[in-house]
């Protein structure tokens, strides 16, 4: 039985894998492969014996904390946390990074740089499973920036293309912007409460002693400082998850290696930001008690939420690229998620992470199946006819793309879903997000069925298309698993039978009837149809014959079919603003130094030159006129020498050396300010 | 105590050694540097054998050497080493003989460098140790001879400018200093640290200046504050950095930034705190935005350069402008009714941790760019090269790490010197930490940039014709840095060990006179 103090093995494993594929030679592709693979299996074996442990006791946060190093009378204090919620998380992050590892050894076989590509996915998944192991907000922040370098050299992992280069910083800066604000966030919690720690015997910031003195507090502006905090906390989430306005950095990450992207860009790396936010839950919740207050943390991340999932939802439609339309349905699926935990449902947001996990996953990894085939085409309108070629992937993409469309009852996606409609539909602040989330749920099912008919249907419209044949067992086989799991996984947390819910809660939660409340069941399956029956009848019944025919919604409305396909202009909004800010800002302060500062320094340098001469003028004519005569024949060697040896050194010595007695007058007499 | 003066062995073992490579005039090249490089590593022997007997729950000077010097200027020769201090010839020690090391085939008339680079090692270890205004000042002083010299006769085609810059902006600066405890001397008849210290505690250094005169107190705290602010270098005294950094050949580029930019912040913390706590704390509120400007603007400014050792000199402003940032906010909140200690002794660890990381990856930074240099034919602009990472991997992940860390990546040295200079300062001026976040975002970019624009994409400029990996000298500078990088990073309470107690008691005593 493993227990808090142990859980730290669980990082640690693909940690001492990352360390073991930095050090192996660039040929030893086995060691570092099959290190990173053991490691994970091991860490996943680990990580059911801590659901099992957490299970048995699913109301108690099990933790167990050391001191990191002392600090003043006190000390800088870290900790391990076991609950239902983190077991569940590193079971899903263990299992969905085997079967990606595992896939990446078919998938990543020609590459030069295999065995590094093992050490930085090693890296990954060791960062990921410290945040959701952690204790503490500050170990969780140190996991969750080296998250975020490990993203950055998995996403420029082909280096030598710049647009995979320029892609990583992208991203790592993007995010970093929202990850300022959680280091904010962070040092204004340890400020007001002395701690980190979320659990701590009663101690911890997630406790309801803490959590009660800290609603208490309120600012100037009337903002109580826990929604402050929190605000401040959700602006890491935003970047790491992908929310608006921080999403920009997602797509462009494409650009890393497919098995990347279901790895980080489905299952991992932009939940993070939606479990943050469940982690610490009651912190985000703690101002609800203060209904006087102008602003609820809550009520903004249901709103960025909300928009997100339209936004990313709406941007889908319009993409041609395989991994595009992925990337943006990712982000409509975490607004999905934030939207949740604003309305209050954080347990739903954590249902629909698990089962997304596993179908995105599934989804990034049969597009890579795809690609791997297709020798690098990704896009879609080049693509097509796969389905005769590639049974497999074909049917484990369908079975993907269902659960993601949310076909209902067989697919987990379904429940999910629904959980985040059922909690949408009751929040008592707004119905906007609701609103929102029915608009999504259609068009999902729309641009799903788009790509699904442009890839697998009609024929191969470019050579690369027309030779594809099936991958390998290696990659067809975690297809099949994460299959599976795309449609048992929802049967955990179905109305009738809300194990999953009442496990992650620690309190029994009742069955509902099925189709109790079942007029909103009903409207989504008839929006779920919606999308599907249009998608079928634009791009299934009339199949595309050409690479080149245009979109028939592009030749519908060609100008926002445009607008949409440019990301909605978020990338050249940005370029024109905040880029030339900071471009500005940076020319600004380079100027400062080379015309003001420099150029004051500069002209004290010349004053005292001034002063100097005039100095020298008066002592030599007036006062030395018999010294000077005197010392002339050594004065005449020392300018010979001084010629000869250090050029005009000699004479700037002097100037200068005056300069800054002229300085020092010139500060104490004009004063400082 | 009759043991041996530890104290001065550190500092005149090196001196040793300089004088000896001078009487050794015929000595060969390999063997000078063999000389130097043992007399360079003495320090850190010596401080290691210091480190066994050093308590550090005491919070006073531990191996004190005091004995009478020039009895009519009560003049002491007075050692005494703290947590603070012990930081500080640890780092000397650490730095020096990678420096040395840095320059190992680089440099002609190896037996005047080790000379002269022996000779700035044992002033700057004098610095850190000497008690007693006297000596400290002509340590503080000596340090520039040979660094002029270093950078002056082995440095880049603008080395004499920058050179005389750095010589004479500097000197400006003491000049200040030097009139500032004259007037201190002819206040209190005292130039001894220890005691200046407990009169500055009780506020009667204040009075006994305000003797000589009305504007004194003010003026000598202005003099005493502007020798530091130009060595550190505090914004906007820091026009004379860049180019030195730059021109400087590459060992004295790592000791530069790594140990001399020290002085200026040991001056500080020092020196002018404990002297004039009232004030510092008048003032420390506009210093603060002085300080933001180094930290904000110094960083935006890294990012229009494209000489890499001028980008990396602006991040060593950046950097160090963190240190002052968390300094000033203690002052600010000193006196203050809300009880800040805690905050306090967050700022004041991460000051010292960030003295020391900075030395370590700038160190590292600026070795990276002279490996660059020294393959590239002298040319090291951000645009020179590309895809350096496919020519050179292993020195390409050893730059990058030194990069994160300079970026303050957590797992690696710079982070927790940084957040708990964040951790500190929110608690004692939140604003002021909020503005500096733009230093940590706008650091991230440039460094990012100069990753990608060097490592990244196909193999261009300099990086598109052979390219050599790492030789083993690279690896014997780089690898002790980026394991100690490694190493501070997971366990930084090697570092806070040492001086924890010392901050602790400074931070519980955070009142004005």
């Amino acid at each position: 039985m493993i227990d808090a103090a142990h859980l730290w093995l669980i990082p640690a494993l693909p940690l001492l894998a990352a360390g073991i594929g930095a050090l192996t030679p660039r040929s030893g592709r086995r060691l570092a492969s099959g290190a990173a693979i053991a490691a994970m299996a091991g860490a996943f074996l680990l990580s059911c014996l801590a659901l099992q442990r957490a299970l048995a006791d699913p109301a108690a946060h099990l933790y167990a904390n050391f001191t990191w190093f002392e600090l003043g009378d006190g000390a800088v204090r870290l900790g391990w946390l076991l609950d239902p919620l983190n077991a569940f998380m590193c079971v899903m992050v263990t299992f969905v990074s085997l079967l990606i590892f595992i896939f990446s050894l078919g998938y990543m076989k020609e590459d030069a740089n295999f065995k590094q590509f093992f050490c930085f996915l090693s890296l990954f998944a060791a960062a990921m499973l410290g945040v959701i192991v952690a204790n503490s907000l500050l170990l969780l922040f140190i996991s969750w920036e080296l998250v975020g370098v490990a993203s950055y050299l998995l996403i420029g992992f082909w280096f030598h293309k710049p647009a995979a280069a320029a892609a990583a910083k992208k991203a790592f800066l993007t995010t970093r912007i929202g990850d300022l604000g959680f280091l904010l966030g962070l040092v204004w919690l340890y400020d007001a409460t002395g701690s980190l720690l979320l659990f701590d015997g009663g101690h911890g910031v997630l406790e309801s002693g803490v959590l009660g003195d800290l609603a208490t507090q309120v600012l100037a502006s009337g903002l109580a400082v826990p929604t402050a905090i929190s605000l401040l906390i959700f602006c890491g989430a935003a970047g790491k998850s992908g929310q608006f306005p921080l999403h920009v950095w997602l797509p462009d990450a494409m650009e890393g290696p497919t098995p990347v992207s279901a790895l980080i860009h489905a299952a991992t790396m932009v939940a993070a930001g939606v479990f943050l936010v469940a982690r610490v839950f009651p912190l985000f919740a703690a101002d609800q008690v203060l209904a006087a207050g102008p602003l609820h943390a809550l009520t903004v991340v249901a709103a960025i939420g909300a928009i997100t999932a339209l936004l990313g939802a709406v941007i889908a439609v319009a993409q041609d690229d395989l991994k595009r339309v992925l990337a943006f349905s990712t982000v409509s699926q975490l607004g999905y998620m934030m939207l949740a935990l604003g309305v209050g449902s954080w347990v739903g947001a954590i249902f629909h992470l698990l089962t997304h996990a596993f179908f995105k996953a599934l989804l990034f990894l049969g597009a890579g199946s795809v690609i791997h085939a297709a020798h690098h085409e990704q896009d879609i309108r080049r693509l097509g006819g796969l389905s005769r070629s590639m049974r497999t992937t074909f049917v484990t993409f369908a079975v993907g793309m269902m659960a993601l469309a949310g076909v209902p009852f067989v697919f987990s996606g379904f429940w999910s879903k629904e959980a985040i409609l059922h909690a949408a539909s009751e929040w008592d602040v707004s119905h906007l997000p609701f609103y929102a989330t029915l608009i999504g749920v259609v068009l999902t099912a729309f641009y799903m069925t788009r790509l699904l008919c442009e890839v697998f249907r009609g024929a191969p419209r470019s050579p690369a298309a027309a030779h594809a044949h099936e991958s390998p067992r290696v990659m067809t086989i975690p297809l099949a698993v994460l299959a599976i799991g795309a449609v048992a996984l929802g049967f955990l947390g179905t109305p009738v039978w809300p194990w999953l819910q009442s496990r992650l809660t620690g309190t029994p939660i009742p069955a509902r009837p099925l189709l109790e409340g079942g007029g909103l069941m009903g409207l989504s399956i008839v929006l779920v149809a919606l999308g599907l029956g249009a998608g079928w009848a634009l791009y299934g019944r009339r199949v595309r014959l050409t690479a080149t025919a245009p979109d028939p919604l592009a030749a519908a409305a060609p100008r926002t079919w445009a607008f949409l396909g440019d990301r909605m202009k978020f990338d050249s909004l940005y370029a024109a603003t905040l880029v030339r800010l900071n471009a500005f800002v940076a020319a600004l302060a380079d100027f400062l130094d080379r015309r003001v500062w420099g150029s004051a320094v500069g002209f004290l340098a010349r004053f005292a030159e001034f002063t100097g001469v005039v100095n020298s003028e008066f002592d030599d004519g007036a006062l030395n006129g018999g010294f000077n005569a005197a010392s002339e024949d050594i004065r005449r060697t020392g300018r010979a020498y001084s010629r000869a040896q250090t050029g005009e050194t000699h004479g700037y010595l002097r100037t200068l050396a005056i300069a800054f007695v002229a300085l020092a007058l010139l500060v104490l007499l004009g004063g400082v300010r | 105590m009759n043991a041996l003066p530890l104290l001065s062995l550190i500092i005149f073992v090196p001196w040793a050694g300089a004088v000896l490579l001078a009487c050794l005039p015929r000595l060969g090249a390999p063997a000078s540097r063999a000389l130097a490089l043992g007399f360079s590593l003495s320090t850190l022997a010596l401080t290691l054998a210091a480190l066994g007997s050093f308590d550090p729950a005491t919070t006073g000077y531990q191996f004190v050497e005091r004995h009478d010097w020039i009895r009519a200027l009560h003049v002491h020769y007075h050692l005494g080493l703290d947590g603070l201090s012990l930081l500080l010839v640890l780092l000397t020690g650490l730095l020096s003989p990678l420096c040395l090391l840095a320059s190992w085939r680089t440099v002609a008339e190896a037996r005047f460098f080790g000379l002269l680079f022996l000779l700035l090692q044992g002033a700057a270890l004098g610095v850190f140790l000497a008690l007693d205004f006297f000596h400290w000042f002509i340590f503080w002083e000596l340090s520039l001879i040979p660094a002029y010299f270093l950078i002056r006769l082995w440095g880049g085609p603008g080395a004499a400018r920058a050179g005389y810059q750095f010589v004479i902006y500097t000197i400006g600066g003491s000049a200040f200093l030097l009139l500032g405890f004259a007037a201190i001397f002819a206040a209190t008849g005292s130039l001894d640290f220890v005691e200046l210290s407990s009169l500055g505690a009780t506020g009667a250094l204040g009075g006994k200046l305000a003797s000589l005169g009305g504007i004194w107190p003010q003026a000598v705290f202005l003099g005493v504050f502007l020798g530091f602010a130009v060595k550190v270098p505090l914004f906007p005294f820091h026009t004379w950095l860049p180019a030195t950094y730059a021109e400087a050949p590459t060992g004295v580029s790592m000791f530069l930034t790594g140990v001399m930019s020290k002085m200026g912040v040991y001056g500080f913390i020092r020196v002018l705190w404990p002297l004039f706590p009232g004030p510092l704390h008048a003032a420390a509120g506009p210093l603060l935005w002085f300080a933001l400007g180094g930290v904000v603007l110094g960083a935006f400014a890294a990012m229009r350069q494209t000489d890499l050792k001028r980008m990396i000199a602006y991040s060593s402003v950046n950097h160090l402008s963190y240190c002052l940032l968390a300094l000033f906010a203690v002052s600010v909140a000193t006196g203050s009714s809300r009880p800040a200690s805690e905050a306090a002794a967050a700022a004041l660890s991460g000051t010292l941790l960030q003295v020391f990381n900075h030395g370590i990856s700038a160190a590292a930074l600026f070795y990276c760019a002279g490996v660059l240099e020294s393959r590239a034919g002298g040319r090291r602009g951000l645009n020179d090269f590309g895809g350096v990472r496919s020519a050179a991997p292993v020195f390409a992940g050893l730059c990058g790490i030194a990069l994160f860390a300079s970026l303050g990546l957590p797992g690696l040295n710079g982070f927790v010197g940084e957040f708990l200079i964040f951790r500190g300062v929110w608690g004692l001026a939140p604003w002021a930490a909020a503005v500096a976040c733009l230093g940590l975002f706008a650091t991230a970019w440039f460094l990012l940039t100069f990753w990608q624009r060097v490592f990244h994409g196909p193999r261009a400029g300099a990086a598109a014709g052979p390219f050599a990996d790492l030789s083993g000298l690279d690896f014997a500078v780089l690898v002790p840095l980026v394991a100690l990088m490694f190493l501070l990073g997971v366990l930084p309470h090697l570092l806070t060990g040492l001086f924890n107690p010392l901050i602790t008691s400074w931070a519980n005593h955070l009142v004005l006179p």
